[in-house]
């Protein structure tokens, strides 16, 4: 086995309801979305996240388009006007998700390596 | 000229927001053709902003942006046919109406004939309401809304295509709404055209769809975009949604011809996954619908193709929003340098945190951010090297005591000479105060509030 990004299976858009942000979770294929369902649980998320999501966590399947979409309660200082965060609407927790690191088999891992970014900045250590 | 063929109906998405883009609307009606164009101008925030401004006017209240807009395309769109429904009207319908009237006769459109939806605003029946036991509760903590009354400043119902759908059977070429649901603009005209009836959940569902697609403007299209961003060409001339509706209720999502951006399966996926709840129950007045069920297919470049989509009954309930005063924040900057950009930063943090306590100022939140390190992926980025070349100290505070913040918003400047050194960028002055606007989402049953929507008609 070998670590991957998120961001290595998958694309994402993060929106806001009050002080709960979504992500949604788009993997780049059928593959990639079987491994987010088995390992992008909401334990996992919590985890990931920590103290910056201090609600739960739901999930939610859309095999239709290869996709998990994500609530993260309380993730956002009040939401809206109230929050003093710079991403109070959570535009860009998508990308705070994709940084997670998961374990997949290491043929799958060197196939997808760099995936999600421009060629020449991804390099195998990009970020790490 | 009419649709394509009277199976098809295009309904363009022109604002994905107060302040978005001015020149899309006109690339939408210029471009090709177009059957409506759709211009959503409503966020939550918009309708206390709008509130306060027509304290001040009566004539005011409204998205005033949309009336030069129409001096623009209004002769365009009478000659080609094209309907215009929006959401502009915001907490005061009549008169934008008024106001697009003058504007038609300043551009020499004769004969415009303009509907006014309203019947949203709340603010005057809220105690009526309130009495006849309507708690309104927050749909997030379950607080009643008398817990906040005195301090409400707007509060609108939803209303869905029902009025919109009225207006178009009136004849009107623009329809101007209230608090009309962001999705109903685009899927009321698909009602009207293709007759669908008030329990055909799976044709609304899809309508519904529709809506969520077009809602946002150029962010299906390739714009914001984070899949193989760097591959999504003519971003500065980025064709806006246009959907192309059939009567069965599957639909393409495609932009004009030559326009910039991108409609893929990535595009439209991202969109769809946008501000989403439970995809499995996204609800509306006039229907619920399930994402789960949508099926995307391409249909030649930058057309994708929408259907399956499966839908049921709507709620009892309609949804409020309420703005109402919740105190007030500010935000001070300074920029620091290398070396030990972070750490000095850091340091001036801790002296203002002690000056502001040994002032004995009461806040209900002081927030410290890193911006260029962690003040968009928090922990997660970990710990800045010395070497950064640069950080940008960013401090928040939010009070019920205006006092408290105003005195905060002098405590940023003195940082320059007396606290930490490589300090820079305090040229934009003191931190503004803000009075603080919160978000009261609830829900009422509809017979309370659905009689008092209605529909009038103005011809100029």
């Amino acid at each position: 086995m070998a670590k991957v990004r998120l961001l290595e299976l998958a694309h994402a858009r993060s929106g806001d309801k009050g002080d709960t942000a979504n992500v949604g979770l788009i993997a780049w294929d059928e593959e990639a979305y079987h491994v987010l369902v088995q390992q992008v649980t909401t334990g996992n998320v919590k985890h990931h996240f920590g103290e910056m999501v201090q609600g739960g966590v739901e999930r939610f399947e859309l095999p239709n388009l290869l996709a998990l979409n994500f609530l993260l309660h309380g993730a956002l200082d009040g939401g809206g006007t109230v929050s003093l965060m710079t991403d109070a609407q959570g535009k860009v927790l998508s990308t705070a998700l994709l940084r997670m690191e998961i374990d997949v088999p290491a043929e799958m891992a060197e196939r997808v390596r760099g995936r999600g970014r421009p060629p020449g900045l991804a390099t195998a250590k990009a970020g790490r | 000229m009419r649709p394509v063929s009277a199976d098809c109906v295009r309904v363009a998405g022109g604002q994905g927001f107060w302040g978005d883009d001015q020149e899309a609307p006109v690339r939408q009606v210029e471009g090709g053709r177009i059957d409506y164009l759709m211009l959503d101008y409503l966020a939550e925030v918009t309708m206390s902003i709008m509130q306060k401004q027509r304290s001040r006017d009566p004539a005011a209240g409204y998205a005033r942006d949309f009336v030069p807009l129409m001096e623009r395309i209004l002769p365009a769109c009478v000659e080609q046919g094209v309907k215009v429904v929006t959401n502009a009207g915001g907490v005061n319908p009549p008169a934008c109406a008024r106001a697009v009237g003058e504007a038609a006769e300043r551009v020499d459109v004769a004969g415009l004939r303009t509907a006014v939806v309203a019947g949203d605003d709340l603010m005057d029946r809220l105690d009526a309401l309130l009495a006849a036991g309507h708690p309104m509760k927050n749909m997030d903590t379950g607080a009643p809304l008398a817990s906040i009354r005195d301090r409400v400043r707007s509060a609108n119902v939803y209303m869905g295509a029902r009025p919109i759908v009225e207006a178009l059977q009136g004849g009107a070429q623009v329809v101007v709404t209230g608090r009309s649901t962001d999705t109903a603009l685009t899927y009321a005209p698909m009602i009207h055209e293709f007759g669908w009836r008030w329990d055909a959940y799976d044709l609304l569902a899809a309508g519904v769809v529709a809506g969520h697609v077009n809602e946002c403007g150029a962010q299906v299209t390739g714009g914001n975009c984070l899949a193989e961003w760097w591959t999504i060409p003519g971003l500065a001339e980025v064709g806006f949604p246009i959907v192309e509706a059939r009567a069965a209720g599957d639909f393409v999502v495609t932009k004009h011809e030559g326009s910039g951006g991108l409609v893929t399966l990535r595009t439209v996926k991202e969109q769809l996954l946008y501000e989403m709840g439970d995809p499995t129950a996204y609800v509306t007045p006039d229907a619920t619908a399930d994402f789960t069920t949508v099926r995307l297919s391409e249909d030649g470049p930058n057309r994708v193709r929408v259907g399956g989509v499966r839908g049921g009954p709507p709620t009892p309930f309609l949804k409020v929003s309420v703005a109402y005063s919740h105190g007030y924040k500010a935000v001070g900057t300074l920029v620091y340098a290398w070396p030990d950009a972070a750490a000095k930063a850091r340091a001036a943090a801790c002296v203002l945190r002690r000056r502001l306590d040994r002032l004995g100022l009461a806040f209900d939140a002081v927030r410290v951010e890193l911006v260029g390190w962690d003040s968009t992926h928090g922990q997660l980025a970990g710990e800045p090297p010395p070497d950064l070349p640069e950080v940008q100290l960013r401090v928040g505070v939010r009070s019920d005591d205006r006092g408290a913040v105003e005195r905060f918003s002098r405590e940023i400047a003195p940082l320059v000479l007396a606290g930490p050194p490589s300090v820079t960028g305090f040229a934009g002055g003191r931190p503004a105060v803000q009075e603080v606007m919160a978000y009261w989402p609830a829900l009422i049953d509809r017979g309370a509030v659905e009689p008092g929507f209605a529909v009038d008609f103005f011809e100029a």
